[in-house]
Parts: C-alpha cells; structure tokens; sequence
C-alpha cells in the first residue's frame, strides 16, 4: 500500500519534472563492505554509518553487511541480483572493476547506479625503519642488484598493490617478488617483523607501524604531495612525503572510493542518496575520517562521477592487461 | 610494580558502577550471540556499535569487549547440548561434551566448560597484563614459514596415528582440504573449483558446514531411534557446579597445557578455532583416559575450552599492540577503537595508558562477571532437554537454518546445510571420521597459503621451513607429535622386554 | 546368511551397498577436482601453481575412496546401515526439513517456519491443536523480533512480509 503510493509519487514527480527528492526509505537501508570487517572499506562504511546516526541524516537505522567472499566479487553478484532495490548500497574501490577483470565474474558496474565518488586513496612506499633506504632511489638501486629479488607483500593477488609492484618492476625495470597476504594490517606487520622489504600500503594501513618507528615512507605514488600538515611521526607529516615521480620512479596510483546502488532504481531514489551523501561529506566525523586516514577529498555525482569511472576503467584494463592479470 | 599501579589505576576506572552496568548488559547479550548459531560476537558488537559513538571510549569498550566474553561463554551452550556449536571455536567441545549430555551430565558438561572458559580466559588476560610488549615482538617473528609451522603442528597434534580406519581417516582430510579450496585462491586471485558457479564462488564457509554435519545430522541419527531427546533425565541443581569443581584440581595438567596452546596460538594469529583443535589433540594424546575422549570424557571438554578461550583472549593483544585482529570479533572492535579516535598500535599503550589499562582490568571484571551469570544459567538450559522433541526439534532445525543463511546472507548455504546434514548422517553411520573434515576445511587453505608464501619468498626453495631455530623446533615438534603413538609403542615395548627380562633370566 | 533369514524389523538398507556407493562417489568427487586442477595447472613453477595441492589431495581421496571400496566390496559382514522402520522415521523429518528449505526460496523464512513447525509438530508429535497453532505463530514473530528488529539482520522474506515496511 505504501509503496503503491510511493510509486505514484515518484511517477507524478517524473511527470512534472521536478527534481524533488520526493522518495525516502522505508525500511533499513543496507551498506554491504565487500571487505572483512576491520578493513578500510568496513571503516568507511562505519564512519557513514556514524556520521548519518549522530547527525539524524535518515530515520531509518543503518545496517552493515561484510561479504567478503571472492575478492568482494560476491557483494556484486548480490547486488546485480538485487537490482530495483533502494534499500541497498555498496561501498566501491578499484575492485569493481579488478575483480570482474581478473576473475571472469559476469558483473560490471554499468549495470549498477552510481551515487557518489566520496574520496580518492593514496598509496605509498614503506620500508622497515631498519633498512637503509632513505629514498625511492635508494630502493630501486638496491632491487637492481638484488638477488633472489626483494619481497613485497600486500593486499592479495591481482590487487591495487600488487598491480603496483608489477607497475613499478616495468617502469624502473626491476624484478620484485610480491607476496599476498590477506590485506593490509598483516602486510604492515610482516613489514615491521622484516618478513618483507617493502610494502605498498595505504596511509590508514601503515599509520601505526610509521608512528611506532618501524616503517618509513619512500613516496608517495602520486603527483603531488598530500595535503595533511599535521605532524604524525615525529616531524613528518603526510605532506613531507614526497611524491614517487620527483624521486625518479615515474608510477602515480590512486584508488576511488565510492557508493554505488543496484540498478534499475528511480530517478528520485537516486537522487535521494546523492543528497545524503552530500550531506555526510560536511559532517564533522566525516571530516575528521579523511584527515585521519589521509585521504584525498574528492566529492563526484552524476555524470562527473561516470565520467571518472569510465576513465579510471580504461586506465585499470590497460595496467591489467601490461601485468597479465586479465583472465582468459 | 609500574604495571601494578596503573592495574590498579584500571580497576578504578572499571569498578563504577556505569561501568558495572556495562558490563552485565554486554555478557547477558554477548550469550545470547553466542548461543544463536549464525550470530555471533561480530554481530553484537556491531549492533552496539552505534550507540557507542557518543560514549566514552573506556565505557564503550568496556560494553563491547563484554560481548566478547559473552559470545565466548555462549558457544558451549548448543555444543553440549545439541551437538551444534554456536560458535567455530566450540566445535572440539560437541565431541565429548555432547556425549556427556547424552548420558545425563548436561549440567556438569556446561560447567566443566564454562570454568575451563574462564581459567583460559584468565591466562590470556594474565599473559596481556604482564607481558604484552615482550609478546608482541615475538609475534613479529611469525612470518609464513613459521606460519605454516604453527598450522602443521595443529594437524600433527590433532591427526597422529589414530585407530580408526585409515582410509576413512585420509579421505575424510581430504574431503576437508578440497572443501576449503573451493573458491578465490589468495596467491593466485583466481578462482578454484567453482565450475562457472558463482554460488561456489565464495567457497565452503565453516560455520555452515559443521552446522549441517553435527547439528542436523544429530536430529537425524536422534530421530532413528525414537522421537525424544536422549539423556533428558538430566539431574539439575546447582550442586552440580559445586561437585564439578571439586574434580578439577585433578585435571591442572590439562588445564595449564590447553592455557598456554591457546595463549600461543592466540598471540601468533593461529586463532581460537586452531587453539581448540590443538588443546584436544594433545589431551588426548598425554591423557591416561585417552580411550574414553569422545565418548564424554570431562578433559575432552575441558581442554578445547580452556585452549580456545586463552587464545580469543590472547587476540586481543595483537589488536592492541600491533593493530592485527586475530579474530573476526576483534576486527569490529579494532574499528571501533578507530572511530572513537585511538590508534591501535605499539604506541597505544603509551599515549593512553588509562585506555589500555582500564580494557585490561575490565578483562578480569568481565570474565568473573560472565562465569558467575552463566554458571545461574546451567539449571535454565539443561532443563531444555526436557521440553518434548517434537517441539524443540523443528526450533533447532530453523535456528540452524538461519544461521547457515545470516553467516554470509545467502539461501544457498541452507541447501548446503541440508546436503552436510544428510552427508554427516552417512558418514557417522559408516565410520568416515568427521574431526579431520572440520579441522582441514579450518585450517587448510590458510596452511596452504602459508606454505605458498614462503615458497614464492624464498624462490622455491624448501628449505625455508628449516631456515631458523623458530620454525624448524615447530616443524620437528610436530612431526614428532605426528609419530607420538608409534613412538611411545615402541618404547613400551622395549621397556616392557627390559622388565620381562629379568623374569625370563630366574 | 541371506537377508530373509532375518526377522523382518530388522529388515533394510544393505551397509555394504552404502559403503560402496560412498566410495565412488567420493571418487567421482576426486576425479572432478583432478579434472579441474590439471586444467588450470597443477605444477610446479618456481613454486606451487594454483592446482598443485587440490591436484595431490585429489589423487589422495581417490586412493583413499579406492581402498575403502575394495574393503567394503571384500566385507564378508552383513550388517544394515538402516532398517526400513528407522528409514521412515528419518524421512518424516527429513521430508518436511526438505519442503522447509524449498518453502524459504519461495516463501521466506517467516511463512516456510510457520508452516514446517505446524507441519513437524503435526506428524512427529502429538500435540493439542492449539499449542501447535501457538508455537507456529509464536517462533516466527519471536524470531522476527530478535532478527530483524534487535540485531538489524535481514533475513529471506517473501513479497508479502516484505509490503509490511521491511
């Protein structure tokens, strides 16, 4: 009965051809976090989660869902099946379209709506604090000569980091050895245990290691530097951490996050979540979650944000297909 | 003596009475979590997750780590009493304590558990009170070839040399290890066995799988021979407790070698899962009563318990230390630290001390609040072997059913808790071995991984797994623990033939 | 030594019939995993490929599987792995957990749980009319309660629970 009338309403508004966000939930909406729960998907979709509850953004309670099964390729199938549902969200990072790329899944991310690109990931060089390498530099001369080659480990096969260690073997034409490990937090501590000469960790991931003395930033695969100035580890902040490219190892990389919803939604449905997250990227504890993992603000909807993906698409499929991730 | 102090400190800033408060409400839904197979300590911390937000970070951790212990407590409950483990750690407890519900000794099974749950959880909060930086370094250690040599240690002490049917016993691991490789390979990124599947796609989950092989074939077995539960005529009353109590002073050995298996594998993250399987092995192994374990031994209930609650204790300290969860439930708490603005790391226990040491006093609090309130929950839940079957059976069956769906949202894996129900009926009935099933799906893709792991670092060299002192004593130990039974043969043997000797020279 | 020897309760499955259906399924089960190991590669390239372990536990199963069926065909036992009588207590609770399962795919969880508690307590038990029609109405609203509205976790429902606003 309700949604009956719902559905009249938003005809009526496709009708009249105003934009009002004339739709609001009616039931718990859902976020599903193709990650484990404790990662930096998961945090993002618990910060969402609090930001949305202590600024009483949507009367309906907010529920999360980690389905982290087959590289998150499970939370898309559960979302390609769930398509006409606007109570269901998913957070997003370069795996909506690695994962469909490397494991033959039959998913892409046309086939969903996009909401909302929130903010853009960096990636930076660790090394253990122990080992001498003061620069990019230092480490790619060192990898030259290395033999067996120098370990790095991360994320999980065919992911952001180990495209990154394979981009950076091509560009600096080095042989590296990556080794997968199930996410960033383990890499980070076989980085501190000396397990792993280097490790291409997100910020978040490695924030605790750096302040605890035991790894240190090289670079900063980006063209320019980050633009938190707060101190974290001793007198380094995030912003003295030089870009890759000014060091000589020309890889730059970054990964979006975003929100995206099943396909076939309405208009106004869509539009509805556009806003709120308009809303939550103002709030305090938004705020405070980018500067803490330093991440780069970076607000797209609509078709900027289409726009970005289709790009961001390209240039996946192209490193994917140099590094022979793409599954045949 | 610095330590004591700000212990002290600790148990300050736990005792109020908010803090109190706390902690009885986290318990009481940390058991309810823990007794739903399906929920689990994840799902209560989430839930309370929110309203956490405005609190502060002292209380809510103190709320939220009290679910912990809970949902620790709580996995023993349907273990005992239905042969369906709550949780995945609790799985060794079903093998003898649900024979002991079996045969009327439902009430002194659950407080043998539950006791053994405190003391190994009060080890772990022991060994993270005193030792936590020194253990956190060692962790460091762990790389993947030690790694694979913790994983080959559990099968070694679990496997051995049974007297069960070899056959049976291989296939059954094989089963177990073939089950766990379905789906996305984390060294390769591609998928395994899933022919063109996606249901296949997220692999075999554990909790489903033993769902259906213990729970749902346990009604099935039930119901062959009458329509009622056996054992009902349970005697219930809380002296039982008392009487319990006073037979576990004979069982220290057993205790002190689950506590410190489990502190081990909780600080190196093997896990609580493993840390069960490993305390019921080794029982088994040095026990004298080694013939009765699985058919409701107290020590094959005492010892899983004890072991997996020292390590799900133990994980807290390289959340703590080191920002690593060592267990899903730790995973949520870790972002919870985030989102109340602490950074877990080496550098927590020094910016917030108070934090830290008002966690650990709750610790202690926590754990003597949750024995107290599950041991008066004993006569409640024994008594629900008395309510007719025909009504509590169809209630089991849906509660397993929604918990094989809520376990990753998927009404597949409630066929496949139907498949494993009937598969485990057929297996129990012809003597295919189900431990070594459960133990490989736990274990082996992550011992494979670990083993791959090491392989790429070293260039495809083996003989990393004997590089260091670390990892060659874990492997040498565990194919020592593998030969345990032959070993110890042929030394009777040989001892025997001494003592005959002097005999046959009269 | 024949079956009709026996007194006729004590008629049923054969065990050995089960024993040597297990075992070949459980190779077929290898054969399968072997087909699809070796088809993505199960060797050895500066360490192992993605099929090399599922390739080897594979080839184990089937020794395993093979060595459990010689002995089970070799069985000079006759034992029965199920009596007929037993067969058809198991299968009145088998059978509605089966028509339970399919019921949540087309039904959700609610009305499937409703209806199988009825259907359970009617055939296995021997209850009042109305306690039936209490606990079948009561274990889905108590399990609506904890699920969907204290721990906010979703569980399969059909069209019509779902209009009901969640």
């Amino acid at each position: 009965m309700r949604r009956a009338f719902w559905t009249m309403a938003a005809a009526a508004a496709v009708i009249s051809g105003t934009a009002a966000a004339a739709w609001e939930p009616s039931r718990p909406i859902e976020i599903i976090v193709p990650f484990p729960p404790g990662g930096s998907s998961d945090q993002m979709a618990r910060t969402i989660q609090a930001a949305i509850q202590k600024n009483n953004l949507v009367k309906q309670p907010i529920i999360i869902l980690n389905k982290p099964a087959a590289a998150g390729g499970e939370a898309m199938m559960e979302i390609q099946k769930s398509a006409g549902d606007p109570h269901k969200l998913i957070t997003t990072s370069s795996g909506i379209y690695m994962t469909p790329l490397a494991t033959k899944l039959p998913v892409n991310w046309r086939d969903f709506t996009p909401v909302a690109m929130l903010a853009q990931d960096d990636f930076v060089l660790w090394v253990n604090a122990q080992k001498p390498y003061r620069t990019a530099k230092d480490f790619i001369e060192a990898a030259k000569s290395a033999s067996p080659p120098l370990k790095t480990g991360g994320n999980g096969s065919k992911r952001e980091d180990n495209l990154l260690s394979v981009y950076m073997e091509q560009q600096a034409g080095i042989k590296l050895t990556y080794i997968p490990y199930q996410g960033g937090g383990p890499a980070s501590v076989q980085l501190a245990g000396g397990h792993i000469e280097a490790n291409m960790n997100n910020p978040a991931e490695e924030v605790a290691n750096w302040r605890a003395g035991s790894s240190r930033p090289l670079c900063v695969f980006a063209n320019k530097r980050m633009s938190y100035t707060a101190k974290i580890a001793g007198d380094m902040s995030w912003a003295d951490i030089p870009p890759c490219p000014e060091q000589g190892l020309n890889v730059t990389y970054q990964m979006l996050r975003g929100m995206f919803m099943p396909g076939k939604v309405t208009a106004e449905q869509q539009l509805f979540y556009v806003d709120l997250f308009k809303k939550i990227v103002e709030t305090p504890e938004w705020k405070e979650y980018l500067e803490r993992n330093a991440l780069v603000p970076d607000f797209r909807s609509g078709p900027d944000f289409v726009k970005f993906l289709e790009e961001d698409e390209a240039r996946h499929k192209d490193l994917m297909t140099k590094a022979g991730f793409i599954a045949n | 003596m610095d330590d004591l102090q700000q212990l002290l400190l600790g148990f300050q800033v736990a005792l109020t009475w908010q803090n109190v408060a706390f902690m009885i409400v986290g318990v009481l839904l940390g058991i309810v979590v823990g007794v739903l197979p399906g929920l689990g300590g994840p799902n209560g911390v989430a839930i309370l997750l929110p309203l956490t937000f405005g609190m502060d970070p002292t209380s809510a951790i103190i709320l939220l780590s009290s679910i912990y212990w809970g949902a620790l407590f709580g996995g023993a409950i349907t273990s005992v009493l239905f042969n369906i483990p709550g949780e995945a750690w609790s799985v060794a407890t079903t093998f003898d304590g649900y024979p002991m519900a079996v045969q009327g000794r439902a009430a002194e099974a659950l407080t043998a558990a539950f006791t053994a749950s405190f003391i190994g959880a009060l080890a772990g909060v022991l060994l993270i009170t005193f030792v936590a930086p020194l253990v956190a370094k060692f962790a460091l250690r762990f790389g993947p070839a030690e790694f694979f040599g913790v994983f080959f240690l559990t099968f070694c002490s679990f496997v051995g040399m049974g007297k069960e049917n070899k056959a049976k016993i291989v296939a059954s691991l094989s089963i177990g290890f073939l089950l766990a490789a379905v789906g996305l390979d984390t060294i390769s990124g591609d998928l395994r066995m899933t022919f063109g599947q996606t249901e296949l796609m997220k692999g075999f989950d554990f909790l489903v799988v033993v769902i259906g092989l213990f729970g749902v074939s346990e009604i099935l077995l039930t119901i062959e021979e009458g329509l009622h539960f056996k054992g009902k005529r349970a005697a219930i009353d809380l002296k039982v407790v008392l009487k319990t109590w006073a037979r576990l002073p004979a069982y220290w050995a057993t205790l002190l070698r689950s506590s410190v298996v489990g502190m081990w594998m909780g600080v190196t993250p093997g896990g609580a899962i493993a840390a069960s399987f490993m305390g019921y092995g080794l029982a088994k192994r040095f026990s004298r009563r080694r013939e009765n374990f699985g058919k409701g031994e107290i020590e094959g209930v005492l010892a899983p318990e004890t072991a997996a609650h020292a390590a799900g204790t133990s994980a807290l300290l390289p959340m703590l230390a080191l920002g690593i969860p060592g267990s899903a439930t730790a995973a949520v708490l870790l972002g919870g630290l985030l989102i109340w603005g602490l950074q877990p790391g080496p550098l927590l226990f020094v910016e917030k001390k108070e934090f830290v040491w008002g966690l650990i006093a709750s610790m202690y609090l926590g754990n003597v609040a949750g024995l107290l309130i599950v041991l008066a929950t004993v006569p409640v839940f024994a008594s629900i072997m008395r309510i007719p079957f025909a009504l509590v059976a169809p209630i089991i069956l849906i509660v397993c059913a929604i918990g094989a769906y809520t376990v990753e949202g998927s009404r597949f894996d409630i066929w496949l808790m139907l498949v494993f129900g009937f598969v485990g009926y057929v297996f129990k009935k012809i003597e295919y071995p189900l431990a070594p099933l459960v133990l490989a799906l736990v274990l082996g893709d992550r011992a494979e991984d670990a083993f791959r792991q090491a392989i790429l670092g070293s260039g495809g060299d083996l003989s990393v797994f004997f590089s260091n002192g670390l990892v060659s004593t874990l492997m040498i130990l565990a194919v020592l623990l593998l030969f345990w039974g032959p070993i110890t043969d042929l030394f009777g043997r040989v001892r025997g033939r001494r003592r005959l000797d002097p005999r046959l020279a009269e | 030594m024949s079956v009709d020897a026996l007194p006729s309760a004590e008629r049923g499955l054969s065990r050995r019939l089960v024993e040597i259906v297990v075992a070949l399924a459980l190779m077929g089960l290898a054969g399968l995993v072997l087909w699809d190991s070796y088809g993505r590669g199960a060797g050895w390239e500066g360490g192992p490929q993605n099929g090399y372990f599922p390739a080897r536990v594979g080839w184990l199963l089937m020794i395993a599987a093979a060595f459990a069926l010689i002995s089970a065909v070799r069985a000079r036992r006759r034992e029965i792995f199920v009596t007929w009588e037993q067969l058809r207590q198991v299968a009145r609770v088998f059978v509605p957990l089966l028509l339970f399962v399919l019921g949540v795919a087309y039904l959700g969880i609610y009305i499937s749980s409703l209806l199988f508690m009825a259907l359970f307590m009617l055939t296995v038990g021997s209850f009042r009319l109305w306690t039936v029609a209490a606990a079948s109405v009561l274990v889905p609203l108590v399990i609506f309660w904890v699920f969907e509205i204290q721990f906010l976790v979703p569980l399969p429902k059909s069209p019509f629970v779902a209009t009901l606003g969640f």
